[in-house]
């Protein structure tokens, strides 16, 4: 093999490419927030709305569930400039993963709504709760903690999803070391110290996440 | 010399101690029960010896000889010897009742399918199971797949017999069932150390009873001795719980 | 816009068109199914290493821990990506389906060993005890105890992993692999509407995925309901 592995080339990139993480990090973080409301939307309506809203959702959730994200921001990219609205790549990328975050997270909530026990709505109108009251003391506390953690996965997922972005010439992590590697050509180094950014952040994240969880909602899980 | 023999044995769960100096011993064909409260150590201590938990100190000798829990063939050799029925039986869910008590002895010890077949149909007879055979422990009832466990113990040919409060978790129709089969085993000379919270039964079966608490051995003695005439507090006490009933 | 789409609908669905979009199909189904089927044994390894006892096999528990949390924390366009350099450096001559295969197959392992890890401990520990008691070695209380109770549990996820991943074969358009997404930017580079091509490259992705995925569910169901 005549290839030596030179890593010291590459690790005066290590700061560029954490940067792009950054990056990486506020497209996920704004895809999932998209998402999450989107999936409030689509949840509630798969629970409480008519035969055609919930086929509608359906619809949109099986479509986007059942394609690949990339595809879908192509077309976000490639189509829509057709009908006359031009994205950018950063906005097709957001656009794209927001609607597909959407979809999973529609499915997520849906599966938590539905984890409330008859019995513990019983119990609260027994002690004689409002509907509001109900709300706040015993549904939402239970599908916080229920849909902490498939959420939270969720997200980490996302994040690693954010690297199809490097496609469309976004600048975030993946992005960056495709510059990197047209410029200096180590391409073995940069890919491996990319993927080791990548296992470092969700880590942190998972770590972070699982805190987060205990803290507010008191989820339980294992540090390791 | 005594089948076996167990000398200041200690063992933990982490940092707890939960045997604090274990020590008697169980001749050929005898029959030694521990009783005491729960949490006692008496479950624990089975446990150490076919090495399920591992003793911090303290010797286990079968025949004469010293088990070492550290090596590995020393604890398949000493494994050999024991048998044990959990008190949940514990019996494969994948297999029929039949194929439960023989796969061991084909499997694992080498016997000939044929003939370890005609004895385990024998031994499920011989605990009244002759008509299950073929089925499944889902759809026996607690004392049923209990007395397959014990019928899958005996196919082992163990020198020494060791159940774990094998009536405890059944409901108390069943209990009658599983301790004849037991008391069964008891007439045939089968050695036995026997963890159990029915004192009559053990009244009945056992040579030496032991009473255990917080890992320490309280007392020993013929079972007369511990269960009617209790020399310490502690003994007094849970006899006096125990005979409420 | 619309009229044009609709004029070019003839023109794009041609004889070859069609076989192109098939064969890319069947590639993309191919990358998933090889890749995940040989992950899968290389994951039902690591899972088995896992259950090594003994201070001797410690490296090699240590290594499947830390490979699956590596493989399960790299997105797949960079673990593509080093596959591909890798394969490059090494002058090993594979075709770009070969590397696609294998960073599939690298990534399906993590997944799969943690689906079998989950299968082998849904067996309760009082079966692996009354196993351990009664002697058997690690080999025979998986082929006769372990492996025939949990494969109910495994073989969904395992199946739904697949799935899905036919999904993020897509990615492996970036390194010249001919399944659905690669044939969806070469027509849409010959000019044909974009709507269009990636419309119809959207909805064959659906075909393909979303009858699984259904299928999947059914067997889900139907295996937690049998009995042995």
């Amino acid at each position: 093999m005549n290839y030596t592995l030179h890593f010291g080339q590459v690790l005066q990139y290590v700061p560029y490419l954490v940067q792009g993480a950054w990056i990486s990090f506020q497209i996920a973080f704004l895809a999932f927030l998209g998402g999450m409301v989107i999936g409030l939307m689509g949840a509630t309506a798969k629970m409480f709305g008519g035969l055609w809203l919930r086929g509608l959702v359906n619809a949109y959730t099986a479509f986007f569930m059942n394609t690949p994200q990339l595809v879908q921001i192509y077309f976000f990219f490639f189509a829509l400039p057709q009908a006359g609205i031009l994205l950018g790549p950063y906005e097709a990328v957001l656009i794209g993963m927001t609607l597909n975050a959407g979809a999973y997270s529609a499915e997520i909530q849906r599966a938590g709504f539905l984890s409330v026990h008859k019995a513990e709505l019983e119990a609260a109108e027994t002690i004689g709760f409002s509907l509001l009251q109900t709300v706040w003391h015993v549904i939402l506390p239970h599908i916080c903690r229920v849909l902490f953690p498939p959420l939270s996965n969720h997200y980490i997922i996302m994040t690693l999803g954010t690297s199809m972005a490097a496609i469309f010439g976004v600048e975030e992590l993946t992005g960056r070391a495709f510059n990197v590697n047209a410029r200096t050509f180590r391409s073995i180094e940069i890919f491996t110290v990319t993927a080791g950014i990548y296992v470092l952040v969700t880590i942190v994240a998972s770590f972070l996440l699982l805190l987060l969880g205990r803290w507010l909602f008191r989820v339980k899980g294992k540090i390791f | 010399m005594p089948y076996l023999s167990i000398e200041n044995l200690h063992a933990s769960y982490g940092k707890t101690p939960v045997l604090a100096g274990i020590g008697f011993s169980v001749e050929k064909g005898e029959i030694v029960s521990l009783i005491g409260p729960s949490g006692s150590g008496k479950s624990t201590l089975l446990r150490v010896l076919v090495g399920l938990n591992k003793p911090t100190s303290g010797t286990v000798s079968l025949g004469g000889r010293a088990i070492d829990y550290t090596n590995r063939r020393a604890l398949r050799e000493a494994r050999d010897r024991f048998a044990i029925v959990f008190q949940q039986y514990n019996l494969f869910q994948n297999m029929t009742a039949l194929r439960n008590v023989a796969i061991a002895p084909v499997k694992v010890k080498g016997r000939n399918a044929a003939e370890v077949e005609k004895e385990a149909v024998t031994l499920l007879e011989k605990v009244g199971l002759g008509d299950k055979l073929n089925a499944y422990p889902d759809e026996l009832s607690g004392g049923q797949q209990q007395r397959v466990a014990i019928a899958r113990a005996l196919a082992l040919r163990p020198d020494i017999l060791l159940l774990d409060e094998v009536t405890s978790a059944l409901d108390p129709e069943l209990v009658k069932e599983v301790l004849d089969s037991v008391s069964l085993l008891a007439r045939e000379g089968m050695t036995m150390l026997i963890v159990s919270h029915e004192m009559a039964f053990v009244r009945q079966v056992s040579k030496k009873v032991v009473f255990m608490d917080e890992g320490r051995m309280v007392e020993i003695g013929p079972p007369g001795e511990i269960l009617d005439r209790p020399k310490t507090g502690r003994a007094r006490e849970f006899m006096a719980k125990i005979l409420r009933h | 816009m619309l009229t044009a789409f609709f004029e070019e609908i003839p023109a794009f669905f041609t004889y070859y068109n069609g076989l192109f979009l098939l064969q890319a199909a069947m590639r993309t189904i191919g990358l998933s199914a090889i890749g995940c089927v040989v992950g899968f044994l290389l994951g039902f390894f690591w899972a088995i290493v896992r259950l090594l006892s003994g201070k001797a096999t410690l490296p090699a528990r240590l290594a499947s821990i830390l490979y699956v949390e590596f493989f399960r924390r790299v997105p797949f366009l960079v673990t593509l990506m080093i596959v591909f350099f890798a394969c490059q450096v090494l002058k090993l001559g594979f075709s770009v389906f070969t590397v696609a295969t294998i960073s599939v197959c690298l990534i399906a392992a993590s997944y799969t060993a943690e689906i079998v890890r989950a299968g082998f401990e849904s067996v309760p520990l009082k079966q692996w005890e009354a196993a351990e008691v009664m002697n058997f070695t690690l080999a025979q209380k998986l082929r006769l105890i372990i492996i025939p109770q949990a494969w109910k549990v495994i073989l969904p996820p395992a199946f739904s992993f697949f799935i899905a991943f036919i999904k993020d074969t897509a990615l492996a358009s970036q390194i010249g692999v001919i399944e659905l997404t690669y044939v969806g930017k070469v027509l849409n580079n010959k000019g044909y509407s974009a709507s269009l091509v990636f419309g119809t490259i959207l909805i064959l992705y659906f075909i393909i995925s979303y009858p699984l995925a259904r299928f999947g569910a059914r067997m889900e169901k139907r295996l937690a309901l049998s009995k042995h």
